[in-house]
């Protein structure tokens, strides 16, 4: 419980001191790049640490005397040594014992009294700033997944862009074709209006030239009537109209 | 393994001297060798998710003990009895 408030309170102290590294035959106290795979993932922690018993001694020790002792050894060791100790006063009793007694007595109350609370404290801590990164995490890999969803997206889209160019092209041919049209069709009036001008001032010429001539001719022949035979035609007139007449009383 | 390579826990009593000549007692060495002693104390008792109090109380524990042994020489002076 201990260690885990130390870990949260001062980890610069406790984690800072750089491991030593054997590279090859060299003893060094920083890490050198020569092996990739040590560094990263980091294995994870242990959950527990080793065993201890009463909080003092490692239980190593207790296996270590268990087959020549058994249960009890490591205990009687430990009275027999504390026996001696006292009795040679190699351990000297004095002000100070008293002090070490009752600070024991007041650590070993807070320990058992607070220390389960203080645990579940530092491992809620923990839990929170372990969810945090997951967080992290899991966002990045959300928002990843829906990039490629987005990307697969683009994708198909890309392929329907055939069946776009496709339709774009038969418009353009469309356009292309009714512009061909429209003028092949200008040029067929366009020829037609001059040949129908070169037929139309053809008939006019010859019709002027027709016209010209007959009156030409008219007066050519009007002309040619002379006064006399002006007179012989009228009289010849006037008696084939009396003849005439008188055929008409006749039958009537 | 050979000799040089094994850990202290390791080695027989047997051959304990021949095992300390093949150390190296340079002051990298030393160096050494007490960053490897607390680094495997460290990641045994104290870089583990859910410790207990026996990390640090070992390790005060010990400094009691290293401490009353640098101050035996006036503890002794305030002795009960002069003879044992």
């Amino acid at each position: 419980m201990f260690s885990r408030l130390v870990l949260r309170a001062a980890p610069a102290a406790l984690r800072n001191l750089p491991r030593p590294v054997t590279v090859g035959v060299l003893h060094t106290n920083r890490l050198l790049h020569t092996n990739e795979q040590r560094l990263a993932p980091l294995p994870p922690l242990p959950e527990k640490g080793g065993e201890v018993r009463h909080g003092l001694i490692p239980e190593e020790f207790f296996q270590f005397l268990y087959p020549k002792t058994g249960v009890t050894g490591p205990y009687m060791l430990g009275t027999g040594l504390i026996l001696y100790l006292l009795s040679k006063e190699i351990y000297v009793v004095n002000h100070e014992t008293v002090a070490a007694i009752s600070i024991l007595a007041v650590i070993i109350y807070a320990v058992k009294r607070f220390g389960a609370d203080v645990a579940a404290f530092a491992d809620k801590l923990n839990e929170e700033k372990i969810a945090q990164a997951l967080a992290v995490k899991n966002d990045a890999i959300k928002s990843l997944e829906a990039a490629i969803e987005q990307e697969k997206k683009e994708q198909w889209r890309a392929e329907g862009c055939t069946y776009l160019f496709d339709a774009k092209r038969n418009n353009v041919a469309m356009l292309l074709e009714t512009n061909y049209r429209e003028r092949l069709m200008t040029v067929y009036s366009e020829v037609k209006k001059r040949l129908d001008y070169q037929v139309a001032l053809q008939t006019l010429k010859r019709q002027k030239e027709q016209d010209h001539m007959i009156e030409w001719v008219e007066k050519s022949v009007v002309q040619s009537i002379t006064p006399q035979q002006q007179k012989e035609s009228i009289t010849k007139c006037i008696s084939d109209l009396k003849v005439l007449s008188k055929s008409a009383h006749a039958t009537v | 393994g050979p000799l040089s390579e094994q850990r202290l826990m390791d080695v027989r009593l047997g051959q304990l001297p021949a095992w300390l000549s093949t150390r190296d007692f340079s002051p990298q060495g030393l160096l050494g060798g007490a960053q490897k002693a607390w680094s495997s104390y460290y990641d045994k008792y104290i870089n583990v998710k859910r410790g207990g109090p026996a990390g640090i109380s070992m390790l005060l524990a010990g400094y009691c003990l290293l401490s009353y042994g640098w101050n035996y020489q006036h503890i002794k002076h305030h002795r009960w009895r002069t003879y044992h």
